[in-house]
């Protein structure tokens, strides 16, 4: 189009739209509106089609990303949809969800010298994948003829779905097995409605449900087939394990199981997949708190501080050991827990929580920080400055402090290789030390993130078609002719 | 999926035999699955009780003491459950101690079948003994006598049995120098801690079913958080069952309590008040 460069140049960055903080914090709507057509193409017209993509190796799973932006520009929006789908099929969750400022904008020329100009490539992506969605243009994949081989995949989050979905168009029989009663992994028990609206996961599994993948809820994998069983028993050619790290960890201080004391996947499970924040219509229930303390500072410490907000709390404050530079949180979410009036207490860290004679908990004991060397990972590491503590009044406590390996399913297949923290050892391809299981996401990186674990679904899918193509050419014994 | 077959009830006990034949098929004793009656209901933990792996059914014995056991009390031969999850926790350990007590109490009169007939077929001599307010309280009671040598009674009016409960009964028994290799207990918490306090100065070894409260029931959430032995176990994954005389009973007892402000505001008032004596007293002024 007929832009200049320092006509594109002079465009300033589109805003998003969204709903005001004093409105927002009280009820579980999305924040950020989209943005409408005129703004999206607008948007499109700020990016330099760069001869260096440096945005596309800043990407995990390498979205052609200039591509699809200028398809934006001529308003092609169900074509620039379908570009990125090549390389990512869960585009309007990912154009939510993912860290962009440290991966395709924070490598954006635009942003060189001021980051906070980069162009909006996430929400580019999120608008081309709503608009297609929106408008009922999702293309329907042609079932293929079915190849004779069945796969089983263990766990329906973001790297169980890229698997089922790539197997599915390859051929494959695919089925998903799944603990809880709903689909979409840390997406919908995890990821609140106000950032990521539960349709959307729930539009991608009926998509993939379309192709023919068959999902099992209420299947926990160990419990109700063990591995071996999925081979023998139930005739599965292939077994993905995609069943993430959701183990809580809690400190090891006094007060740890006192009323009120919530890990952040049982709070923010309770509230997401169980809705409770429609209690009493629907079951599950919830203690509100007043004064909410969350520890930790990543994106599940976000999303439980800023959902203890709209569950009603008077007060609610981030306690973090290291300071606000450091925080693994996305940008974009402390940005927004900021708006809301969630208050952020750093460089401390509780030692121990107090309780009443009823085991319900009236405030915690704190530890003033300090930054001190970097560590292995070049952020430096936080130390308690001695006899520098003081009180802080709260009556709920949200425990973000990260996740484990869940030893479900490798306690009971003794022969998949883990390291030591307890996640499933695989090579480049998710391979693990058994024959024909892969394994991808967080049970092997540790929590990650979505784009991550899609990555590695989509990387163990042609692993998995290699492997049973390879085994199929041999034993029928015509070598691929 | 999920269809109940058959339905019945004693005294507030609901009876529910559910078609499940995955889990029919993988169960063993000491495990539980989670259900949930509906799309809004809440995830709720429940033993099963015993199981058909031909006819792909399983038993569960529902107590009504809220709003989630009230809506499954209320569904009918037909209906279907939303959702059943399992199973779930470490099977009991089986093997052959000598002679094995199991103490049963509300849902764990059903609850320790399944371990008294793994029990009994290991070889064990097996004692059970049940309790509750009334002789015509009882359910379960010819399966469970089948496969135990002994079954004893302990009633809270004397009207069958010792007069008393389960622990009242072990007293009784150690009395008489009745040796007891194993104990096992289920049952409301307050039975489980009076029985383990019952066989802690002999040291029988002692294993208790715990019903902490449970969301997700794979180790996930922690909502399920135990203290045995001065360590944080979850029931879901690590029990249900433990130690009965290392078991952090207070933190348990306040734990149990955690929601009883929104639970009686869905409910009624239900407090220590047992739903059974209850309805039993309703039942008694209707005549
Ligand atoms: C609150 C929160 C916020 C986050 N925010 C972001 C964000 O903004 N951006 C981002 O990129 N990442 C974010 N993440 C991280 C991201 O969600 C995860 O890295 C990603 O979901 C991992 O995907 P996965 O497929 O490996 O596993 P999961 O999403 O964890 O899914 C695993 C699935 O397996 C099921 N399962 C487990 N065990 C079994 C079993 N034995 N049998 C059958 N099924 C089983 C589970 O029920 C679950 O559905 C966030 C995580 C959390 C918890
Ligand atoms: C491993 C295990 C096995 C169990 N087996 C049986 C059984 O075979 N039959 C039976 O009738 N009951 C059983 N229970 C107890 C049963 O789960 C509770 O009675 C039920 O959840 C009450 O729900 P409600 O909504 O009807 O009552 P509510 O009014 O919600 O609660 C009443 C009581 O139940 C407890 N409770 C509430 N929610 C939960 C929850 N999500 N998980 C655990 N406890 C909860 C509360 O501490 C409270 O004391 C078991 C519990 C566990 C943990
Ligand atoms: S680096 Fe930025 S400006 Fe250059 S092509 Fe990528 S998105 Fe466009
Ligand atoms: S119920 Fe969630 S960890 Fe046990």
């Amino acid at each position: 189009m007929g832009l200049t460069a320092k006509e594109r140049m002079a465009i300033e960055r589109n805003r998003m739209g969204e709903q005001p903080p004093d409105l927002r914090n009280r009820n579980f709507e999305e924040v950020p509106y989209g943005y409408t057509p005129e703004e999206a193409v607008n948007e499109a017209k700020r990016c330099l089609n760069c001869k260096k993509r440096t945005c596309v190796s800043g990407c995990p799973v390498e979205v052609p990303i200039p591509e699809f932006i200028a398809l934006i520009a001529e308003e092609k929006f169900v074509e620039a949809a379908r570009v990125i789908k090549t390389k990512n099929v869960l585009p309007a969750v990912c154009g939510r969800v993912c860290p962009q400022e440290t991966q395709c904008e924070g490598q954006c020329i635009r942003g060189k010298k001021d980051n906070t100009q980069a162009v909006a490539i996430g929400n580019l992506e999120r608008f081309v994948a709503d608009y297609e969605r929106e408008n009922n243009l999702i293309e329907l994949s042609e079932v293929p003829k079915k190849n004779g081989f069945k796969v089983a995949v263990i766990g329906s989050g973001p790297s169980g779905l890229t698997v089922a979905g790539d197997l599915i168009k390859l051929g494959y029989e695919v089925t998903i097995y799944e603990a809880f009663h709903r689909g979409g992994g840390v997406l919908v028990y995890g990821i609140p409605e106000f950032r990521l609206p539960k349709r959307i996961v729930e539009s991608e599994i009926k998509a993939l449900e379309n192709l023919g993948v068959t999902i099992h809820y209420n299947s926990v994998i160990g419990r109700l087939y063990k591995i071996d069983e999925l081979f023998k028993g139930l005739g599965f050619d292939a077994v993905y394990i995609g069943v993430g790290a959701g183990l809580p960890i809690f400190l090891d201080i006094p007060g740890m199981n006192l009323n009120g004391v919530f890990s952040a996947n049982e709070y923010l499970t309770r509230s997401n997949l169980m809705k409770s924040y429609l209690f009493p219509k629907y079951q599950t229930p919830m203690i509100i708190g007043k004064k909410v303390a969350v520890l930790g500072g990543g994106n599940v410490a976000m999303d439980s501080a800023r959902t203890a907000i709209r569950l009603g709390a008077e007060k609610t404050t981030i306690v973090y050991r290291r300071s606000m530079e450091q925080m693994p949180a996305r940008a974009a979410e402390v940005h927004h827990a900021k708006e809301e009036k969630i208050e952020f207490r750093l460089l401390s860290n509780p030692v121990e929580i107090y309780g009443n004679k009823d085991g319900w908990v009236t405030g915690m004991k704190c530890q003033n920080y300090q930054l001190g060397e970097p560590d292995e990972s070049g952020r430096q590491r936080p130390v308690p400055v001695e006899d520098s503590f003081f009180e802080f009044d709260c009556d709920q406590v949200l425990v973000s402090i990260g996740g484990q390996a869940n030893p479900l399913i490798t306690k009971t297949t003794p022969d998949i290789k883990i390291n030591k923290w307890g996640y499933i050892v695989t090579d480049d391809w998710g391979r693990t030390s058994r024959q024909f299981v892969y394994s991808g996401g967080d049970i092997v990186t540790g929590a990650a993130t979505v784009i991550s674990a899609m990555g590695a679904g989509r990387r163990a899918a042609k692993a998995i078609h290699e492997d049973l193509m390879k085994e199929s050419n041999e034993t029928t014994g015509d070598n691929g002719k | 999926m999920f269809e109940i077959v058959e339905k019945s009830e004693v005294f507030n006990v609901h009876k529910i035999v559910v078609k499940a034949p995955g889990i029919a098929r993988a169960v063993r004793a000491g495990q539980f699955v989670i259900i949930m009656g509906a799309e809004y209901s809440e995830r709720i933990p429940v033993t099963v009780s015993d199981w058909d792996a031909a006819a792909g059914t399983i038993v569960l014995y529902v107590l009504e003491v809220g709003i989630s056991t009230l809506e499954l009390a209320r569904m009918k031969v037909g209906d279907s459950l939303f959702a059943v999850t399992g199973p779930l926790g470490v099977p009991s350990e089986i093997k052959n101690y000598g002679t094995v007590v199991l103490g049963g109490g509300c849902y764990g009169i059903g609850g320790i079948y399944p371990i008294a007939k793994a029990c009994k077929e290991a070889g064990n001599k097996v004692i059970s003994i049940i309790e509750a307010r009334y002789k015509d309280m009882f359910y379960n009671e010819k399966a469970l006598m089948e496969v135990s040598d002994k079954l004893l009674y302990a009633t809270s009016d004397g009207s069958k049995g010792t007069k008393g409960k389960v622990e009242d009964v072990v007293y009784e028994m150690l009395e008489q120098g009745q040796k007891i290799d194993q104990a096992f207990f289920m049952g409301c918490t307050q039975m489980l801690e009076r029985c383990s306090e019952a066989t802690r100065s002999n040291s029988i070894p002692t294993k208790v079913a715990l019903n902490s409260i449970m969301l997700d029931g794979t180790g996930m959430c922690g909502a399920c958080r135990v203290s045995v032995g001065g360590q944080i176990k979850f029931a879901c994954v690590d029990g249900p069952e433990f130690d009965g005389h290392e078991v952090d009973w207070n933190e348990l007892h306040s734990r149990k309590a955690a929601y009883a402000e929104q639970e009686t505001g869905v409910y009624q008032s239900y407090s220590h008040e047992c739903m059974a004596e209850k309805k039993f007293k309703q039942e008694l002024e209707r005549g």
